[in-house]
């Protein structure tokens, strides 16, 4: 039998667009395209599981080796900090991490800057590099809020469009990194199931370079 | 004494393997104290996986730690005597901050170090040793192996500042050669060498095959170092380890440490590499010692998954007595199942959960038989 090759996508829509990628690269699985509410699909023919889990946690399956590879956020993995392979830029799901504040802010260095985020460690890390001394505050959602509110100066998040931020009359000042899709891979996987990833991410490269 | 060895759990039994595997090729084993002087660590912070140390101090108002790694303190109370070769192994417990909880954990360390005059065949019996210690662990092993000196001097070329070759090591070792391009990029690193890192990056495979290759990459640097790497790797696959030692530039450890050989070990079936090791002369250079050095170490923790048997029952039997049955009766029953090697645990009522082979009951005439499941 062949060992099977575990996949985490990202539930939503781009995991689907990943998964046409990957069925692309020859290892479909027909039965993921059924609506229900299954979570796990198998192709034993072809030796690959898919199975859908929640965006922010593809790293810590493929960390700990429940995955094999997954794809990812850029995002996600600057904030967990995987011990993982990252083996590809797909160059989809493009969108920046940024430093957004009400459009009248005016930073007081004298101050302690009030940061409030849902990627903490990211925060952390890119006021650490400038030296600032900032007061983090965890937020789960609706981070855009918080500088209304009064509740911090500044936040620090995934801006996309934009519009978001416009509709709340906040604007990005700083961009802290641009963000897009990755491949990932366990690092003991890729040397026990060399061959199998190896043809995923040559195919994934070509249909990238080909678009 | 007799011991039983089926009691031994799946990483004791790779603990007591690894000893006698060891013993054999003439490391002694090492004992060292729990404690060192946190002055120690603070000197060499970026040879430790993480500065987080516990810390306390002493009687005589010493700041002492608890060990966070076994390495520092045999390199500190060895002699420096670089014309001989001591060999020393351990099996001591350490204490880092584990990621996943994020608080301090008792880790077990086995491993082995090189010290004085370290030559190729000391390098190649540590790697031999890596290999086998791999082996005792499970057959589906690979060791990866890489070289800091070919690292060094490409990095070196591309004329970074510290940071900027903390970030190329960092994206070396994810294989994330886009990330690699875009440093290059960014500091205006000539093409050639930012493709040249890049396939190095993504090259794997075993040493055979990816020989060739690093030698045209590599055709105007480093020529010691690579033709160290391939007369290692030749003679070990000669000598029947071909299939298993792959060569991997992800393999990176502190440029400022470590300037040889370096590897890491992996087991079918554990996430994350369960062995890892190099040649760290520099180290020493630091502790303004002569000699050179090399080791690993290995971490059982991380077998714990791997070697846990699932067992059906929790014990043979339980013999079920009440404030009547005499104690003599109770105790002589008791023995005779022990001495037929069966485990057996007497109770007034069954413990809840326990899974059992076979209940027993003492009553009036002696033993009854309650249950029997297998």
């Amino acid at each position: 039998m062949k060992t099977m090759l575990n996949v985490a996508l990202p539930k939503g829509r781009l995991g689907e667009k990943v998964y046409d990628m990957f069925e692309k690269a020859g290892f479909e699985c027909p039965s993921i395209k059924e609506t229900n509410r299954k979570l796990i699909f198998e192709n034993p023919e072809k030796g690959v599981r898919y199975f859908w889990v929640k965006p922010s946690d593809v790293a810590i399956y493929v960390e700990r080796g429940a995955a094999d590879i997954g794809v990812a956020g850029k995002d996600i993995l600057l904030e967990y900090e995987p011990d993982i392979y990252e083996l590809l830029d797909l160059g989809f799901g493009k969108c920046r991490m940024a430093v957004a504040a009400p459009n009248d802010f005016r930073d007081n260095p004298q101050q302690t800057l009030r940061v409030a985020t849902k990627f903490s460690n990211i925060a952390k890390n890119y006021y650490a590099s400038l030296g600032r001394d900032i007061d983090i505050i965890h937020l789960n959602g609706s981070i855009e809020i918080a500088p209304i509110l009064g509740l911090s100066d500044v936040i620090v998040d995934i801006v996309e469009t934009g519009t978001t931020l416009k509709e709340n009359n906040l604007s990005v000042f700083e961009t802290i990194v641009p963000i897009s899709a990755r491949f990932i891979a366990n690092k003991a996987s890729f040397k026990f199931k060399n061959e199998q990833i190896t043809k995923i991410a040559q195919s994934l490269e070509q249909q990238i370079e080909n678009k | 004494m007799n011991i039983e060895t089926k009691l031994l759990k799946g990483d004791e039994k790779v603990i007591f393997e690894l000893r006698s595997l060891y013993e054999k090729y003439g490391y002694s084993q090492y004992k060292m104290s729990k404690f060192e002087e946190y002055d120690l660590y603070v000197r060499n912070k970026d040879f430790l996986v993480s500065d987080n140390i516990i810390t306390f101090t002493d009687t005589n108002g010493k700041l002492m730690a608890l060990k966070p790694d076994v390495t520092l303190s045999i390199i500190k109370n060895s002699k420096d005597i670089p014309e001989i070769t001591q060999k020393v192994y351990y099996d001591e417990n350490v204490y880092r901050i584990s990621k996943n909880t994020d608080s301090f954990k008792e880790i077990l360390q086995v491993g082995l170090e090189c010290v004085g005059n370290v030559d190729d065949w000391c390098i190649y019996e540590v790697l031999t040793l890596a290999a086998e210690s791999l082996s005792v662990i499970s057959d589906d092993y690979v060791l990866d192996v890489s070289h800091m000196g070919i690292i060094k001097d490409l990095v070196q070329k591309l004329d970074l500042s510290i940071d900027g070759e903390k970030e190329i090591l960092k994206a070396l070792g994810e294989k994330n050669t886009h990330q690699i391009k875009a440093i290059c990029e960014e500091n205006d690193c000539s093409n050639d060498l930012s493709v040249k890192i890049c396939e190095l990056a993504n090259l794997y495979g075993k040493a055979n095959e990816v020989m060739p290759r690093i030698k045209e990459l590599a055709s105007d640097f480093a020529p010691d170092s690579i033709a160290q790497l391939e007369k290692l790797t030749s003679i070990l696959s000669d000598s029947g380890y071909g299939d298993k030692i792959h060569i991997d530039f992800s393999v990176v450890n502190d440029m400022g440490y470590y300037n040889g050989i370096v590897f890491t070990g992996f087991v079918n079936g554990v996430p994350e590499g369960v062995l890892s090791g190099g040649q760290y002369d520099k180290l020493l250079k630091k502790m303004n010692r002569k000699s050179k050095a090399i080791g690993f170490a290995v971490y059982p923790d991380t077998l714990e998954r791997l070697m846990t048997e699932n067992l059906e029952y929790d014990i043979d039997t339980v013999i079920l007595y009440s404030e009547n049955t005499d104690l003599k009766t109770l105790s002589d029953a008791v023995k005779m199942m022990t001495s037929s090697g069966k485990s057996v645990t007497a109770q007034r009522e069954v413990p809840a959960k326990l899974r059992y082979r076979q209940l027993l009951k003492m009553n009036d005439k002696g033993v009854e038989i309650i249950e029997n499941n297998a």
